[in-house]
């Protein structure tokens, strides 16, 4: 059911469902950005609509509201193990269309892959998605190309158009916040894009065999190794264990688990000091291969949803879109090998 | 409410093995299934973990061999003593029996690469009856870093051994040589119904894997099992993660016509 808002009349909404939930969006922070005098967007808790960032990309994705950068797996003392209390307040999270369809990726690695995730689960049951329609696309977005420029499974949608909220609604448990604070009710169709300034294609015929490649020579170069791609990544879930104990008792404390990325040093690093990937450009062609092949192996579709985040963090302007383009002539290479 | 893969258990050190300075096996208490090649993570709080491979499974208990070589590990050997140690797991596919019986099987081991296979050398030396024939070829650094030396000499008396070390300026009585040396000697009687299991360190068995395909073995007929850098056991943390495998789940234990496709 599609509903309209004057923007009082949506404050009022997010201060009804303030009560119950938790209200997580991008955000921005005044001068806060990597390089001085610049701005960041990120998600953070808001309790107005004025606080929620439309026109702008956030630098961090969604990811980090259900998959928290620390997240404390159990406590310890010298004789027990305890569990952390579970979450008691329901989470609304505002996302954009590509955010959504990486949900579902991470639906796949932390419901599926043989285990579930016994802290994403407790997360992921209580919280529900808000959908920011997108009216045009920004620079570095190719969601069209990776098909997640359709939005699927949000609960409710945002639009602003001409001072107005629209607002799609999926959710029976949502609807009781709007109904009372509508100018309207009308159909509504969120806002998705349909073409992007940036396009990739990844070929057909792309298998592992592309890591044979010159093309990830130049990445050994390049590449610095700084793991930002990883970090704003909405599909990245990697992570590492941390135990930490506390100072005025060394023999209490908790085990972490900690974002973790592949093209940092150390990922792969066993006791004794062994490891794989040494060179920064075959830790740029396992993610790649993760990314547009290895993950759709295994699940059926591709991982990456075209959000373009890596490419707008990377401080060495390595464009991930752009490395995708370079995947048929990693095959033609390949092949053209193979031939002679 | 779903299953809290991590928090550990806590289980009983039954019996402490020393093998060398820095390799002993724990006797630990675990009651529940659990099958040779599979892992359980090895807990120290405030240090961490460590995946370990079941080197042996009893009536009510499992055995760790550990190499004292991290810092987990390093404090495993420091606070073992008349205590309890952290577990999870088992996990990983472990090796499946079936797929050496009546086979010609061969088992290539390197150092520590002895534990995931022990219990199925184990196996075949106590039914000789269940393989064509078997034999192991097991290779060690030197003479004193040999493990489960009581095991071998009742191996040998069932099974074919080969028992090498690279280097036996310690002691002459032990044949010196890289475990590859001794595949172009095995005798087939039909290498169509050969079967393989090579596990040791990454040069050692890439090396042994090419020699046994050199004798004419298929990719088919060869099991590999790999070590990875592992932090959570279930799929979730990433580190294990080769092309679209994890060893955590799909391995460690890969046929290696899976296994030659998975470049790390």
């Amino acid at each position: 059911m599609g509903y309209y808002f004057s923007p009082e009349g949506i404050n009022k909404v997010i201060s009804g469902l303030s009560e119950k939930y938790d209200i997580f969006a991008p955000k921005l922070f005044p001068g806060k950005g990597a390089f001085s005098d610049t701005d960041l967007v990120r998600y953070d808790r808001i309790s107005a609509i004025e606080d929620v960032v439309f026109h702008m990309k956030s630098r961090f994705s969604p990811k980090e509201v259900l998959l928290p950068l620390t997240q404390t797996l159990f406590y310890y003392t010298e004789d027990s193990v305890s569990e952390p209390r579970p979450p008691v307040r329901d989470r609304l999270i505002f996302l954009r269309s590509c955010d959504l369809h990486a949900v579902r990726r991470l639906d796949a690695i932390y419901l599926g892959n043989v285990f579930e995730d016994h802290y994403y689960r407790q997360l992921r049951d209580h919280t529900k998605f808000v959908l920011m329609g997108c009216s045009r696309a920004f620079s570095t977005c190719f969601c069209v190309d990776m098909e997640t420029n359709i939005p699927t499974g949000y609960d409710m949608s945002i639009d602003l158009i001409d001072g107005e909220y629209r607002v799609d609604c999926r959710s029976k448990d949502l609807e009781d916040f709007l109904v009372p604070h509508s100018t309207r009710q009308g159909e509504v169709v969120p806002c998705h894009v349909t073409e992007t300034p940036t396009r990739v294609h990844i070929p057909e015929n792309l298998s592992s065999s592309a890591a044979g490649s010159s093309i990830w020579k130049e990445y050994d170069s390049r590449c610095i190794a700084c793991g930002r791609c990883n970090f704003s990544c909405p599909t990245c879930t990697c992570f590492t264990m941390q135990d930490l104990s506390y100072t005025d008792n060394p023999k209490a404390g908790e085990r972490r688990r900690v974002w973790a990325s592949c093209m940092v040093d150390g990922f792969t690093e066993v006791a004794g000091g062994a490891g794989c990937r040494k060179a920064y450009g075959e830790r740029m062609r396992f993610k790649v291969l993760h990314k547009a092949l290895d993950f759709k192996k295994r699940n059926g579709y591709q991982m990456c949803v075209g959000c373009g985040r890596c490419d707008d963090v990377c401080p060495e302007y390595i464009s991930f879109s752009g490395c995708l383009n370079k995947l048929e002539e990693a095959m033609e290479e390949v092949n053209g090998n193979d031939k002679k | 409410m779903t299953k809290n893969e991590y928090v550990p258990f806590l289980s009983e050190v039954l019996e402490v093995i020393p093998h060398t300075d820095i390799e002993y096996t724990f006797r630990m208490s675990y009651v529940g299934d659990v099958r040779p090649g599979q892992f359980f993570e090895v807990s120290i709080p405030r240090y961490g973990e460590a995946p370990i491979s079941v080197s042996g499974i009893g009536n009510g208990s499992i055995d760790l061999t550990i190499r004292r070589v991290g810092k987990v590990t390093n404090e495993i050997f420091e606070q073992y003593k008349g205590t309890s140690l952290y577990l999870r797991g088992p996990y990983g596919n472990g090796f499946n029996t079936e797929d050496y019986q009546d086979k010609e099987l061969v088992i290539v081991a390197g150092g520590t690469g002895v534990s995931p296979v022990r219990g199925i050398i184990t196996y075949f030396a106590s039914h000789t009856e269940k393989a064509v024939s078997a034999a192991l070829i097991a290779g060690f650094k030197t003479p004193k870093d040999i493990l489960f030396r009581e095991d071998f000499a009742l191996w040998k008396k069932r099974l074919n051994v080969i028992l090498t070390v690279d280097d036996n300026t310690a002691d002459p009585t032990f044949p010196q040589g890289l475990v590859t040396k001794y595949i172009p000697g095995l005798e087939f009687k039909d290498i169509k119904n050969a079967a393989a299991i090579v596990v040791g360190p990454p040069a050692m068995m890439r090396f042994s894997v090419k020699a046994l395909l050199e004798r004419g073995l298929s990719e088919e007929q060869i099991w590999i099992s790999h070590e990875r850098k592992m932090c959570c056991g279930i799929g979730k943390c990433g580190h294990c993660r080769i092309g679209d495998a994890y060893v955590c789940l799909d391995g460690p234990v890969f046929n290696y016509s899976r296994g030659s496709t998975l470049l790390d």
